[in-house]
């Protein structure tokens, strides 16, 4: 049985797109108490985590994990040198950034500092795998909107959408040029779904006949007329002065 | 926290900004990890390493000598990749502080995790 943990931490490797079988230097932001640093320094890599709770980190010291801890807080700018790191993940932690836990703290500058500091420390090229849980669609506008303000390119990718279950969030932030958003799961691989309906010229013939007729006549008044009297609303009756020509000044 | 993490450790109290490297490493308690040997990791994060605060902190933690820059080709030389495995990655610092060379602002560092932490009067947002 593979943590849910575990799980994500894999794809969110799987979207950093590394360089086959070259050991690399990764950050983990809101590392926990180390569930997805210990997924990165098995496929090879070596890691930094960083997170606001003394006893996670605590509890990630008791499972003698590979990288090194820093008790720190996202928020607040990451303290380290530019360029330092190859690939940054982050496993359900960048939501937090949304909730202000003082009165002083306003969440859209606490989210912009936290990406400028990213993407300075991140080596040019380098990706942000973040996955995240938003609380609604301005949640999840709010944090792209700093992100993009901070100089990153990408996007959403949102696995298995249809499932209320097994959906998931990942924004993956790119710090160097434009590259193509990589695609997101859905449940089954092989069939090729159609996802867009089809077009027919069902409605043409009708939009066609009406093209005859010159607007403000008095045969399309009277087509009007008709028309609202299918409808079922109320229309006066029609008479010899119905759409008649009037006066050029009224 | 391993001397490679404090290499790219800086202070990002508010105001300082590029004079807060490197941060002044004062240990009580360290400790010698053997770590496998990675040659190819090492020779990539030799150019990313600061050699001027690496042998600071080395001499502060009375490692021995530390070599003043890069030997030429140090990719093939594996006693250097070796020599910089050892400092970099094995010597674990659990007890001690960094000092922010700016502001002063000490960091403590417990169980060999630094407290990295702000006060609200400190951070830029």
């Amino acid at each position: 049985m593979i943590d849910v943990q575990t799980k994500m931490a894999e794809r969110a490797l799987e979207l950093l797109c590394l360089p086959e079988g070259q050991p690399c230097y990764l950050l983990d932001i809101g590392c926990g108490s180390g569930l997805s640093g210990d997924h990165l320094s098995e496929s090879g890599h070596y890691w930094v985590g960083i997170d606001i709770s003394s006893s996670m980190l605590d509890a990630a010291l008791d499972r003698d994990t590979e990288g090194d801890l820093l008790l720190g807080d996202m928020g607040q700018g990451l303290p380290f040198k530019p360029g330092s790191f190859d690939g940054c993940i982050s496993i359900s932690a960048v939501q937090w950034l949304c909730n202000a836990n003082k009165k002083t703290q306003i969440p859209a500058k606490r989210l912009y500092c936290f990406f400028t500091t990213l993407y300075s420390v991140l080596v040019r090229g380098a990706r942000a795998i973040l996955q995240l849980y938003p609380e609604n669609s301005e949640q999840l506008e709010l944090i792209t909107t700093q992100a993009t303000k901070a100089g990153f390119t990408g996007g959403v990718v949102v696995d298995y959408p249809n499932s209320a279950r097994a959906k998931k969030f990942y924004l993956c932030l790119f710090s160097g040029p434009s590259t193509s958003l990589p695609k997101g799961l859905t449940e089954n691989q092989d069939a090729e779904q159609a996802t867009e309906s089809a077009f027919t010229h069902q409605r043409l013939p009708h939009r066609t006949s009406r093209r005859a007729m010159v607007r403000k006549s008095r045969e399309w008044v009277l087509e009007k007329k008709a028309r609202r009297q299918r409808q079922g609303k109320e229309v006066r009756p029609n008479t010899q002065y119905t759409g008649r020509k009037r006066r050029p000044r009224f | 926290m391993k001397l490679l993490t404090h290499n790219l450790l800086t202070s990002h109290v508010r105001g300082v900004g590029p004079r807060g490297f490197p941060l002044r490493l004062q240990a009580t308690e360290v400790r010698i990890n053997p770590v496998e040997f990675n040659p190819d990791f090492v020779a990539r994060m030799i150019p990313k390493v600061e050699w001027a605060a690496l042998r600071e902190a080395a001499n502060t933690l009375q490692l021995g000598e530390v070599p003043t820059e890069p030997v030429e080709g140090y990719e093939r030389d594996e006693a250097f990749l070796r020599k910089m495995h050892h400092v970099l990655l094995e010597v674990d610092v659990l007890e001690g502080t960094l000092q922010c060379p700016e502001s002063g602002r000490l960091f403590p560092i417990s169980r060999g995790i630094p407290n990295m932490l702000l006060n609200d009067d400190e951070t830029e947002s």
